[in-house]
């Protein structure tokens, strides 16, 4: 009886005591271990960080971008193995960064531009907090995610909110350009999103999968319109009813809490989805904007992981390690078909650098594939 | 239901090992778990198991069997120890579904719900079937285009393995030609040999990246005097004076790299010569019964050389007919491969049939998969093909699109042992 089972070896992995500390409270880390957010003042050219020497525990930084460039702030541990991450913080703008650090020495990086090894200092953990069982861990990684979706879905309406404007006030090009955008804030979450039956084809059913009698609507029937005819005259109430749609998905989404194994597969699933739609430019046959999802999917399958981190260092080092090594491959390989702030068109790579991007995939989702049984274990 | 229960917990604690990727668990745990596919039957039997250790590869001498599936694959890793450990790791999924077991220790349904199971399942309940695994190593495993030394072994690559020349007529396609390395499985039953490429690729995911297979069926060769000669899509049988096992001897000269050829890694192995040939079907099939004997120097129902009787009997060149030409024309096709026309050069021939469905021009895309084991391909197939590749009258209905040259190292041991261990070790 699989209940059962799953009783006896949760006991079991009590067993194997865990070093890492955390707060498994998540109303509480506002405050964080240190009493207050860490300010981080990142420019294009230097990286303040409020304070170098920090408590055992879940640390909270504030990144206020004063730079011109887009930047991302990271904390790693030894072999730059991420702790925590914030990405795309746009010029001007100010984001927060939950993260927990047991005791130990770490590195904190700005990177303007969102490219290279970044504005590095070093971060200083000392004390301890309360250890974790295995369960709690997970329980961690619970909220953690939930955090990450909502951050997500609170983008994903903004973006997809002025993606409608632009359809119903036909304007194409400003339609184009938001089209990838908001798509990204979905495509991280998707597998969150396909809980939800009937809502995932309606907002992002391809032509060929909508059955008899279902209307084709979402974002690649605007996609079809937008980049075929150009025509989204008549759009209107498509994009009136996909603004519906997604407030709706996002409402649900948000009450929703995903168990770790779910966190697990998802990670997977954002995998498959790169490598059966992406790869091949199914998905956004008339944009070809496949990378920009590619991209999401990627950073969406890695914010799931990094949810589970801490459970999986106790259960699996040698899993993560392939994990994060994996990673930075698809990363690097991803990395040299970026352009601008964006990604290249999928029809301006040629085979042999969309066979690279599969091999990278498949080499990350195969291990990937274990993390389901580990978290189950 | 204690039972189930018992199988499963080690199914878990196996599952723990194998997550920090220890490949030799694999070998040792074979054992305590049960063989999902049934007792191997005898060795000559079609659905019995062909040993896989020993001082050879299985697969080269090993009666032809029925199917095919062969794959070339780019290694993607720059990491020496991930390429070994990848080796190490195929050896003992090969050494158990040779044997009719699943890939890996836990099988395809007796590990977590959770996880993925670390076997595909289509083989389950099918018997070994014969199948063979045999691995090569191709020239740019040693060397990369650059002439970079990819893994500390350039060294180590024989002289024997210099890439083939490029013969008259080729039209070789570079995505379906070549590879670093190379595995042939060869099995009485398609889905078993199917599995157990698909088991391999996916063990190598991350280290090496599929870059063509190839489907066969009806081996075209045969390569021991028990086996019946096999005809190939031209309809003429093929093989009648291959290299047979039973010829241990000429085996000694033309087929085993022997000490002393070349680097040490390389005794008891063999170099493998793959090409892929379309054959222009529809054009054959309109050609008159009298002009195809001659194109092949053979008659088609018996086999037998143009002017003899029987399928194995020597040919005669020196025959002449009525009006005074010879009976088995200078140019056809057994003529020019006959080992007196090439300096006594034998190969031991295992290709077979393949159709990949049809071209759109609604031709079909068939031929003959042409795989050739040898001592030393410079003195064996170069000379060989290029005397057919400048003089043979089958061109006109042949397309050489891929080709492959690959060395073949001995065979595994024992379980302590893996393919390429001599090589990098």
């Amino acid at each position: 009886m699989r209940t059962t089972r799953f009783f006896a070896l949760a006991a079991a992995g009590v067993l194997a005591t865990a070093g890492v500390t955390a707060c498994s409270d998540s109303t509480k880390d506002e405050a964080g271990a240190a009493g207050g957010p860490i300010v981080v003042k990142a420019t294009d050219t230097a990286c303040e960080v409020g304070t170098t020497d920090l408590g055992a525990g879940t640390a909270n930084f504030k990144i206020t971008n004063s730079g011109a460039k887009v930047t991302e702030f990271y904390v790693y541990a030894s072999g730059d193995r991420v702790m925590g991450e914030v990405e795309n913080i746009a010029p001007g703008l100010s984001r927060e960064l939950h993260v927990e650090l047991p005791a130990g020495t770490y590195e904190t990086a700005c990177k303007p531009g969102m490219s290279g090894k970044g504005i590095r200092g070093a971060l200083k953990v000392s004390g301890s907090a309360q250890p974790l069982t295995a369960d709690a861990a997970l329980a961690g990684a619970t909220d953690n995610y939930q955090r990450y979706v909502k951050s997500q879905t609170d983008a994903l309406l903004e973006k997809t909110e002025e993606f409608v404007g632009a359809v119903k006030a036909g304007d194409v090009a400003k339609a184009k350009t938001l089209y990838p955008v908001a798509r990204t804030y979905w495509e991280r979450i998707e597998p969150v999103a396909e809980i939800f039956g009937d809502l995932d084809p309606k907002i992002d059913g391809r032509e060929e999968v909508i059955e008899e009698g279902m209307e084709f609507t979402g974002f690649h029937r605007i996609e079809k319109d937008l980049w075929q005819s150009g025509d989204v005259s008549k759009d209107g109430p498509i994009a009136d009813r996909l603004l519906v749609d997604v407030k709706e998905i996002v409402a649900k989404a948000n009450a929703e809490k995903l168990s770790p194994l779910q966190l697990a597969n998802g990670a997977k699933e954002l995998l498959d989805e790169v490598a059966s739609g992406k790869i091949t430019g199914e998905e956004d046959r008339y944009s070809h904007t496949d990378l920009w999802d590619f991209a999401a999917n990627l950073e969406g399958s890695k914010a799931a992981l990094s949810a589970l981190r801490p459970a999986l260092e106790q259960r699996s080092p040698e899993l993560v390690k392939q994990l994060v090594t994996e990673f930075a491959n698809v990363e690097a390989q991803l990395g040299k078909h970026r352009d601008g702030d964006g990604w290249k068109l999928h029809t301006a790579l040629s085979k042999a650098e969309l066979k690279e991007l599969s091999d990278g995939i498949n080499a990350l989702a195969e291990p990937i594939s274990k993390v389901a049984a580990v978290v189950a274990k | 239901m204690s039972a189930s229960r018992l199988t499963r917990r080690r199914a878990i604690t196996l599952a723990g090992a194998g997550v920090a990727g220890v490949a030799g668990v694999a070998a040792g745990a074979g054992a305590l778990v049960g063989d999902s596919r049934g007792p191997a039957a005898a060795s000559d039997h079609p659905a019995g198991a062909v040993p896989f250790f020993g001082e050879h590869q299985a697969g080269i001498v090993t009666p032809a069997q029925d199917r095919l599936h062969f794959v070339a694959f780019d290694v993607i890793t720059k990491d020496r120890a991930r390429l070994v450990e990848m080796l190490e790791e195929w050896s003992a999924a090969a050494a158990r579904m040779t044997a009719g077991r699943d890939a890996g220790v836990l099988g395809a349904v007796g590990g977590m719900p959770e996880a993925p199971p670390d076997d595909t399942g289509e083989a389950l309940g099918l018997p070994p079937s014969q199948l063979t695994l045999t691995v090569g190593f191709g020239p740019t495993l040693f060397r990369d285009a650059d002439g970079r030394d990819r893994f500390g072994i350039a060294d180590r690559r024989p002289a024997a393995l210099a890439e083939l020349p490029k013969f008259p007529g080729d039209a070789l396609q570079a995505p379906i030609s070549g590879g670093d390395l190379c595995v042939q499985a060869c099995a009485n039953d398609p889905q078993v040999a199917v599995h157990a490429i698909r088991n391999l690729a996916r063990i190598g995911m991350g280290v090496v990246s599929v870059r063509w297979s190839q489907l066969g069926f009806g081996r075209t060769s045969s390569t021991s005097r028990d086996q019946a000669t096999a005809r190939n899509l031209f309809g003429f049988k093929d093989g009648t004076a291959n290299l047979k096992a039973e010829e241990t001897d000429r085996l000694r000269d033309q087929l085993w790299v022997q000490p002393g050829d070349g680097p040490d890694w390389m005794t008891g192995g063999s170099y493998l010569v793959t090409r892929k040939i379309r054959m222009l079907v529809e054009t054959w099939d309109r050609t008159s019964l009298a002009e195809q004997e001659e194109i092949v120097g053979r008659t088609k129902g018996s086999g037998a050389p143009l002017g003899r009787s029987k399928e194995f009997d020597e040919p005669d060149f020196a025959a002449r007919g009525d009006d005074g030409k010879p009976l088995i024309p200078e140019h056809a096709h057994v003529a020019l491969a006959h080992p007196s026309r090439n300096n006594g050069a034998h190969l031991l021939r295992r290709g077979y049939n393949f159709v990949d469905g049809s071209d759109g021009l609604g031709r079909l895309d068939a031929g003959l998969f042409f795989i050739a084991y040898q001592r030393d391909p410079r003195r064996q197939f170069v000379p060989i093909q290029t005397q057919l590749a400048r003089h043979d009258v089958m061109n006109e209905y042949l397309r050489h699109v891929s080709s492959g040259l690959f060395a073949c190292p001995p065979g595994v041991r024992d379980g302590g042992d893996h393919w390429g261990r001599a090589l990098f070790g």
